[in-house]
Protein backbone atom coordinates (compact mmCIF):
# COMPACT_ATOMS: atom_id res chain seq x y z
CA UNK A 1 0.00 0.00 0.00
CA UNK A 2 2.80 2.58 -1.33
CA UNK A 3 0.08 4.80 -2.72
CA UNK A 4 -0.75 6.13 1.13
CA UNK A 5 3.26 7.24 1.14
CA UNK A 6 2.50 8.94 -2.62
CA UNK A 7 -0.96 10.56 -1.25
CA UNK A 8 1.32 12.11 1.97
CA UNK A 9 4.06 13.09 -0.91
CA UNK A 10 1.22 14.80 -2.56
CA UNK A 11 -0.14 16.62 0.77
CA UNK A 12 3.48 17.80 1.42
CA UNK A 13 4.23 19.28 -2.10
CA UNK A 14 0.35 20.72 -1.94
CA UNK A 15 1.20 22.54 1.32
CA UNK A 16 4.46 23.56 0.37
CA UNK A 17 3.28 25.54 -2.62
CA UNK A 18 -0.32 26.70 -1.13
CA UNK A 19 1.93 28.38 1.75
CA UNK A 20 4.36 30.19 -0.64
CA UNK A 21 1.66 31.31 -2.56
CA UNK A 22 0.32 32.42 0.69
CA UNK A 23 -2.99 30.87 -0.33
CA UNK A 24 -5.68 29.42 2.17
CA UNK A 25 -5.72 25.76 0.45
CA UNK A 26 -6.67 24.49 -2.95
CA UNK A 27 -9.42 24.00 -5.14
CA UNK A 28 -8.33 21.77 -7.68
CA UNK A 29 -4.83 19.40 -7.91
CA UNK A 30 -3.90 18.62 -11.27
CA UNK A 31 -1.74 14.88 -11.25
CA UNK A 32 0.43 13.61 -13.78
CA UNK A 33 0.37 9.78 -13.78
CA UNK A 34 1.95 7.52 -16.05
CA UNK A 35 0.23 3.50 -15.98
CA UNK A 36 3.74 2.34 -15.82
CA UNK A 37 4.65 4.73 -12.60
CA UNK A 38 3.07 1.55 -9.92
CA UNK A 39 0.07 3.20 -8.69
CA UNK A 40 -2.46 1.45 -8.62
CA UNK A 41 -5.50 4.29 -9.05
CA UNK A 42 -8.17 2.54 -7.27
CA UNK A 43 -5.61 2.25 -4.02
CA UNK A 44 -5.00 5.77 -4.52
CA UNK A 45 -8.55 6.96 -4.29
CA UNK A 46 -8.94 4.93 -1.19
CA UNK A 47 -6.29 6.38 0.74
CA UNK A 48 -7.22 10.16 -0.56
CA UNK A 49 -9.69 10.83 2.16
CA UNK A 50 -7.58 10.02 4.65
CA UNK A 51 -4.48 10.94 3.64
CA UNK A 52 -6.06 14.87 3.01
CA UNK A 53 -8.21 15.45 5.65
CA UNK A 54 -7.68 18.38 7.68
CA UNK A 55 -5.10 19.80 5.21
CA UNK A 56 -5.01 22.30 2.34
CA UNK A 57 -6.36 19.61 -0.01
CA UNK A 58 -9.36 18.65 1.99
CA UNK A 59 -12.08 19.65 -0.28
CA UNK A 60 -9.80 20.04 -3.21
CA UNK A 61 -10.76 18.35 -6.77
CA UNK A 62 -8.78 15.98 -8.08
CA UNK A 63 -7.81 15.49 -11.42
CA UNK A 64 -5.55 13.11 -12.85
CA UNK A 65 -4.32 12.93 -16.13
CA UNK A 66 -2.94 9.36 -17.13
CA UNK A 67 -0.05 8.74 -19.45
CA UNK A 68 -0.08 5.91 -21.40
CA UNK A 69 3.19 3.49 -21.76
CA UNK A 70 5.15 4.70 -24.70
CA UNK A 71 8.81 2.84 -25.65
CA UNK A 72 11.66 3.39 -28.22
CA UNK A 73 13.08 0.32 -29.09
CA UNK A 74 16.94 -0.08 -28.53
CA UNK A 75 17.55 -2.39 -31.68
CA UNK A 76 15.12 -0.76 -34.46
CA UNK A 77 14.11 2.39 -33.26
CA UNK A 78 10.31 1.85 -33.10
CA UNK A 79 8.14 3.72 -30.40
CA UNK A 80 5.40 1.69 -29.63
CA UNK A 81 2.39 1.48 -26.94
CA UNK A 82 3.44 -1.17 -23.61
CA UNK A 83 0.72 -2.00 -21.25
CA UNK A 84 3.89 -3.82 -19.07
CA UNK A 85 7.45 -3.84 -18.86
CA UNK A 86 7.77 -7.34 -20.64
CA UNK A 87 6.06 -6.04 -23.92
CA UNK A 88 8.33 -6.73 -26.96
CA UNK A 89 9.13 -4.48 -30.05
CA UNK A 90 6.08 -5.23 -32.11
CA UNK A 91 8.41 -4.34 -35.57
CA UNK A 92 11.18 -6.75 -34.21
CA UNK A 93 10.07 -8.86 -31.10
CA UNK A 94 13.24 -7.24 -29.09
CA UNK A 95 12.94 -6.58 -25.31
CA UNK A 96 15.77 -4.11 -25.22
CA UNK A 97 13.74 -0.82 -25.50
CA UNK A 98 14.13 2.71 -23.50
CA UNK A 99 10.79 3.95 -21.27
CA UNK A 100 10.03 7.37 -22.82
CA UNK A 101 6.70 7.80 -21.41
CA UNK A 102 4.12 6.33 -18.83
CA UNK A 103 6.33 6.83 -15.57
CA UNK A 104 4.79 10.09 -14.72
CA UNK A 105 4.59 11.09 -11.32
CA UNK A 106 3.81 14.74 -10.44
CA UNK A 107 1.83 17.36 -8.99
CA UNK A 108 1.07 19.42 -12.20
CA UNK A 109 -0.65 22.40 -11.08
CA UNK A 110 -2.64 23.53 -8.33
CA UNK A 111 -5.29 26.13 -8.13
CA UNK A 112 -5.58 27.76 -5.03
CA UNK A 113 -7.65 30.56 -3.19
CA UNK B 1 -1.63 10.42 9.73
CA UNK B 2 1.83 9.38 9.24
CA UNK B 3 2.66 8.40 5.44
CA UNK B 4 4.81 5.31 5.64
CA UNK B 5 2.75 2.97 7.91
CA UNK B 6 -0.59 4.73 7.74
CA UNK B 7 -0.51 5.28 11.87
CA UNK B 8 -2.43 7.86 13.36
CA UNK B 9 0.25 8.12 16.40
CA UNK B 10 3.49 6.80 17.47
CA UNK B 11 2.59 3.47 18.57
CA UNK B 12 2.92 1.84 15.18
CA UNK B 13 5.59 4.14 13.67
CA UNK B 14 9.02 2.90 12.32
CA UNK B 15 11.24 2.31 14.86
CA UNK B 16 14.83 1.64 14.63
CA UNK B 17 16.34 -0.71 16.73
CA UNK B 18 19.53 -2.45 18.02
CA UNK B 19 19.45 -6.50 18.27
CA UNK B 20 18.47 -7.93 21.54
CA UNK B 21 21.94 -10.01 20.89
CA UNK B 22 25.28 -7.70 21.63
CA UNK B 23 27.40 -7.03 19.46
CA UNK B 24 30.26 -4.28 18.95
CA UNK B 25 28.04 -1.92 17.21
CA UNK B 26 26.97 0.02 20.31
CA UNK B 27 30.53 0.51 21.53
CA UNK B 28 31.85 2.97 19.23
CA UNK B 29 32.45 6.49 20.82
CA UNK B 30 29.28 8.24 19.81
CA UNK B 31 28.90 12.11 20.94
CA UNK B 32 25.30 11.93 21.77
CA UNK B 33 23.91 10.75 24.96
CA UNK B 34 23.20 7.10 24.35
CA UNK B 35 25.91 4.76 26.27
CA UNK B 36 22.97 1.55 26.30
CA UNK B 37 20.88 -0.33 23.95
CA UNK B 38 17.88 1.17 22.98
CA UNK B 39 14.70 1.21 21.03
CA UNK B 40 13.58 5.11 20.59
CA UNK B 41 10.77 5.73 18.12
CA UNK B 42 12.38 8.27 16.02
CA UNK B 43 10.51 10.93 14.12
CA UNK B 44 9.05 9.97 10.92
CA UNK B 45 11.23 12.13 8.78
CA UNK B 46 8.49 13.21 7.15
CA UNK B 47 6.62 16.81 8.11
CA UNK B 48 3.28 16.71 8.89
CA UNK B 49 1.81 19.76 8.45
CA UNK B 50 -0.65 21.70 10.22
CA UNK B 51 -1.26 25.28 11.39
CA UNK B 52 0.40 27.60 10.05
CA UNK B 53 -1.53 30.17 12.08
CA UNK B 54 -1.50 33.33 10.61
CA UNK B 55 -4.93 33.32 8.46
CA UNK B 56 -6.80 35.30 11.26
CA UNK B 57 -8.42 37.46 8.87
CA UNK B 58 -10.74 36.58 5.98
CA UNK B 59 -9.60 38.04 2.80
CA UNK B 60 -13.07 39.96 1.44
CA UNK B 61 -12.44 37.97 -1.95
CA UNK B 62 -11.30 34.88 -3.51
CA UNK B 63 -8.66 35.09 -5.98
CA UNK B 64 -7.85 31.77 -7.79
CA UNK B 65 -4.77 31.42 -8.76
CA UNK B 66 -3.32 28.38 -11.10
CA UNK B 67 0.40 27.45 -9.71
CA UNK B 68 2.13 25.63 -12.12
CA UNK B 69 3.62 23.07 -9.62
CA UNK B 70 5.74 20.70 -11.90
CA UNK B 71 6.83 18.56 -8.61
CA UNK B 72 8.18 14.98 -8.56
CA UNK B 73 5.68 13.40 -5.65
CA UNK B 74 8.65 11.37 -5.01
CA UNK B 75 11.31 13.84 -4.73
CA UNK B 76 11.43 14.16 -1.03
CA UNK B 77 12.28 10.29 -1.08
CA UNK B 78 14.75 11.19 -4.36
CA UNK B 79 16.88 13.89 -2.41
CA UNK B 80 17.38 11.67 0.68
CA UNK B 81 18.73 8.55 -1.37
CA UNK B 82 20.66 11.33 -3.54
CA UNK B 83 22.23 12.32 -0.07
CA UNK B 84 22.49 8.52 1.70
CA UNK B 85 24.21 8.19 -1.96
CA UNK B 86 26.97 10.83 -1.51
CA UNK B 87 27.47 9.31 1.62
CA UNK B 88 28.46 6.12 0.40
CA UNK B 89 30.58 7.64 -2.27
CA UNK B 90 32.49 9.68 -0.45
CA UNK B 91 33.23 7.06 2.22
CA UNK B 92 33.73 4.12 -0.39
CA UNK B 93 30.59 2.38 1.12
CA UNK B 94 28.80 -0.43 -1.16
CA UNK B 95 25.64 -0.56 -0.67
CA UNK B 96 23.33 -2.88 -1.96
CA UNK B 97 19.60 -2.99 -1.69
CA UNK B 98 17.92 -6.53 -1.15
CA UNK B 99 14.79 -7.07 -1.69
CA UNK B 100 12.16 -10.30 -2.31
CA UNK B 101 9.13 -11.56 -1.35
CA UNK B 102 8.76 -12.37 1.92
CA UNK B 103 10.19 -16.21 2.49
CA UNK B 104 12.40 -16.31 -0.36
CA UNK B 105 15.44 -16.30 1.34
CA UNK B 106 17.65 -12.48 1.94
CA UNK B 107 18.50 -13.37 5.24
CA UNK B 108 19.73 -16.60 4.66
CA UNK B 109 21.70 -15.89 1.76
CA UNK B 110 22.75 -12.99 3.87
CA UNK B 111 24.24 -15.06 6.99
CA UNK B 112 26.04 -17.19 4.12
CA UNK B 113 27.50 -14.51 2.31
CA UNK B 114 29.14 -12.55 5.93
CA UNK B 115 29.73 -15.77 7.14
CA UNK B 116 32.03 -16.80 3.87
CA UNK B 117 33.13 -13.05 3.61
CA UNK B 118 33.66 -11.31 6.57
CA UNK B 119 36.89 -11.97 7.17
CA UNK B 120 37.78 -10.34 3.79
CA UNK B 121 35.37 -7.22 3.34
CA UNK B 122 33.77 -5.14 6.17
CA UNK B 123 30.09 -5.55 6.29
CA UNK B 124 27.34 -3.66 7.99
CA UNK B 125 23.43 -4.33 7.97
CA UNK B 126 20.86 -2.57 8.19
CA UNK B 127 17.29 -5.11 8.37
CA UNK B 128 13.73 -4.06 7.33
CA UNK B 129 10.86 -5.76 9.19
CA UNK B 130 7.73 -4.73 9.72
CA UNK B 131 7.84 -6.11 13.36
CA UNK B 132 10.69 -7.72 15.25
CA UNK B 133 14.27 -7.85 15.61
CA UNK B 134 14.78 -11.38 14.86
CA UNK B 135 16.48 -10.97 11.61
CA UNK B 136 19.27 -8.34 13.26
CA UNK B 137 19.80 -11.54 16.10
CA UNK B 138 20.73 -13.27 12.92
CA UNK B 139 23.14 -10.98 11.91
CA UNK B 140 24.18 -10.17 14.87
CA UNK B 141 24.86 -13.48 15.63
CA UNK B 142 27.54 -13.76 13.15
CA UNK B 143 29.19 -10.35 15.35
CA UNK B 144 28.32 -8.00 12.00
CA UNK B 145 27.43 -4.73 13.03
CA UNK B 146 23.49 -4.38 12.27
CA UNK B 147 20.37 -2.12 12.90
CA UNK B 148 16.55 -3.34 12.56
CA UNK B 149 14.30 -0.70 11.16
CA UNK B 150 10.83 -1.68 12.31
CA UNK B 151 8.25 0.05 9.80
CA UNK B 152 4.89 -0.71 11.58
CA UNK B 153 1.92 -0.97 8.90
CA UNK B 154 5.11 0.41 6.37
CA UNK B 155 5.88 -2.17 3.42
CA UNK B 156 9.14 -0.41 2.55
CA UNK B 157 11.99 1.33 3.53
CA UNK B 158 12.22 5.14 2.25
CA UNK B 159 15.54 6.58 2.35
CA UNK B 160 14.90 9.09 5.11
CA UNK B 161 14.85 5.84 7.36
CA UNK B 162 18.19 4.66 6.02
CA UNK B 163 19.65 7.96 6.60
CA UNK B 164 18.55 7.67 9.74
CA UNK B 165 19.98 4.33 10.60
CA UNK B 166 23.54 5.00 8.58
CA UNK B 167 23.86 7.78 10.83
CA UNK B 168 23.49 5.51 14.09
CA UNK B 169 25.43 2.12 12.16
CA UNK B 170 28.95 4.61 12.15
CA UNK B 171 29.94 3.05 9.01
CA UNK B 172 33.65 3.01 8.26
CA UNK B 173 35.13 3.38 5.29
CA UNK B 174 35.52 0.97 2.40
CA UNK B 175 32.89 -1.60 3.39
CA UNK B 176 30.26 -3.06 2.18
CA UNK B 177 26.76 -1.72 3.65
CA UNK B 178 23.81 -4.74 3.22
CA UNK B 179 20.62 -3.49 3.50
CA UNK B 180 17.51 -5.84 3.59
CA UNK B 181 14.21 -4.28 2.58
CA UNK B 182 11.17 -5.37 3.77
CA UNK B 183 9.68 -8.12 2.17
CA UNK B 184 7.31 -7.05 -0.76
CA UNK B 185 7.71 -7.46 -4.21
CA UNK B 186 5.90 -4.36 -4.87
CA UNK B 187 6.10 -1.06 -2.83
CA UNK B 188 9.80 -1.45 -2.65
CA UNK B 189 10.47 -1.07 -5.89
CA UNK B 190 9.58 2.96 -5.93
CA UNK B 191 12.02 3.57 -3.56
CA UNK B 192 15.02 4.39 -4.38
CA UNK B 193 17.52 4.29 -0.74
CA UNK B 194 20.71 5.57 -2.63
CA UNK B 195 22.25 2.13 -3.16
CA UNK B 196 24.41 1.29 -5.58
CA UNK B 197 22.83 -1.72 -7.05
CA UNK B 198 19.35 -3.19 -6.09
CA UNK B 199 19.29 -6.94 -6.18
CA UNK B 200 16.27 -9.12 -6.50
CA UNK B 201 16.08 -12.24 -5.04
CA UNK B 202 13.30 -15.12 -6.49
CA UNK B 203 13.23 -18.37 -5.06
CA UNK B 204 11.76 -21.75 -6.82
CA UNK B 205 9.32 -22.38 -4.65
CA UNK B 206 7.28 -19.11 -5.73
CA UNK B 207 7.18 -20.13 -9.52
CA UNK B 208 8.48 -19.01 -12.73
CA UNK B 209 6.21 -16.55 -13.54
CA UNK B 210 6.85 -14.05 -10.63
CA UNK B 211 9.23 -11.39 -12.99
CA UNK B 212 6.02 -10.82 -15.02
CA UNK B 213 3.38 -10.73 -12.23
CA UNK B 214 5.52 -8.47 -10.45
CA UNK B 215 7.42 -6.58 -13.00
CA UNK B 216 8.63 -3.42 -11.45
CA UNK B 217 10.62 -4.97 -9.36
CA UNK B 218 12.89 -6.92 -11.59
CA UNK B 219 12.57 -4.04 -14.00
CA UNK B 220 14.58 -1.67 -11.52
CA UNK B 221 17.09 -4.42 -10.32
CA UNK B 222 20.56 -5.03 -11.46
CA UNK B 223 20.67 -8.60 -10.28
CA UNK B 224 18.57 -11.37 -9.63
CA UNK B 225 19.53 -14.14 -7.42
CA UNK B 226 17.27 -17.35 -7.57
CA UNK B 227 17.58 -19.36 -4.75
CA UNK B 228 16.82 -22.80 -3.25
CA UNK B 229 17.51 -24.28 -7.10
CA UNK B 230 18.43 -27.40 -4.81
CA UNK B 231 14.42 -27.81 -4.74
CA UNK B 232 13.71 -26.97 -8.37
CA UNK B 233 13.88 -30.79 -9.02
CA UNK B 234 10.45 -31.55 -6.89
CA UNK B 235 8.89 -28.75 -7.89
CA UNK B 236 7.37 -27.41 -11.27
CA UNK B 237 9.21 -24.52 -11.86
CA UNK B 238 11.71 -24.23 -14.59
CA UNK B 239 14.43 -21.78 -13.67
CA UNK B 240 15.23 -21.41 -17.75
CA UNK B 241 11.73 -20.22 -18.06
CA UNK B 242 11.84 -17.90 -14.88
CA UNK B 243 14.82 -16.00 -16.07
CA UNK B 244 13.55 -15.79 -20.17
CA UNK B 245 10.35 -14.09 -17.99
CA UNK B 246 13.60 -12.15 -16.08
CA UNK B 247 15.09 -11.27 -19.24
CA UNK B 248 11.96 -10.09 -20.55
CA UNK B 249 11.25 -7.14 -18.23
CA UNK B 250 14.65 -6.50 -17.33
CA UNK B 251 17.12 -7.62 -20.69
CA UNK B 252 20.25 -6.41 -18.28
CA UNK B 253 19.78 -8.70 -15.56
CA UNK B 254 22.57 -10.55 -14.30
CA UNK B 255 21.49 -14.16 -12.42
CA UNK B 256 22.94 -16.40 -9.86
CA UNK B 257 21.68 -19.61 -9.00
CA UNK B 258 21.91 -20.65 -5.30
CA UNK B 259 20.85 -22.68 -2.70
CA UNK B 260 22.18 -20.40 0.40
CA UNK B 261 21.56 -23.34 2.87
CA UNK B 262 23.22 -25.32 1.24
CA UNK B 263 26.10 -23.37 -0.10
CA UNK B 264 25.28 -23.80 -4.09
CA UNK B 265 26.24 -21.34 -6.58
CA UNK B 266 27.22 -18.87 -4.12
CA UNK B 267 31.03 -18.64 -5.23
CA UNK B 268 30.20 -16.67 -8.98
CA UNK B 269 28.01 -14.12 -6.41
CA UNK B 270 31.37 -13.71 -4.06
CA UNK B 271 33.19 -13.06 -7.18
CA UNK B 272 30.47 -10.29 -8.23
CA UNK B 273 30.70 -8.57 -4.91
CA UNK B 274 34.22 -8.71 -4.80
CA UNK B 275 34.69 -7.52 -7.94
CA UNK B 276 32.62 -4.25 -7.57
CA UNK B 277 34.00 -3.79 -3.93
CA UNK B 278 37.12 -3.17 -6.00
CA UNK B 279 35.57 -1.24 -8.51
CA UNK B 280 34.42 1.04 -5.93
CA UNK B 281 37.59 1.24 -4.68
CA UNK B 282 39.39 1.84 -7.90
CA UNK B 283 37.28 5.03 -8.66
CA UNK B 284 38.88 6.89 -5.23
Amino acid sequence: MHELSVAMGIVKIAEDETKRAEAERVTVIELEIGRLAGIEFESLDFVWPAAVKNTVLEHAEKKIEVKEGLAKCADCDEVFKIQQFYDSCPSCSSNLKVVIQGKELRVKALEVV
Amino acid sequence: MCGTCGCGSEENGVKILAPSIKNEVHHHANKEHHSHSHDHSLGHGHHHSHDYGHHQHDHDHHHKTVLEVERDILQHNEIMAARNRGYFDAKNIFALNLVSSPGSGKTSILECTLKDLKDKIPFYVIEGDQQTVNDANRIAALDVPVLQINTGKGCHLESDMVHDAVKKLNIANDSVLMIENVGNLVCPSMFNLGEHKRVVIVSTTEGDDKPIKYPDMFHTSDVCIINKIDLAPYLDTSIEELKKNALKVNPNLIFFEVSATKGTGMEQWYRWLEEHVELIAQKQ
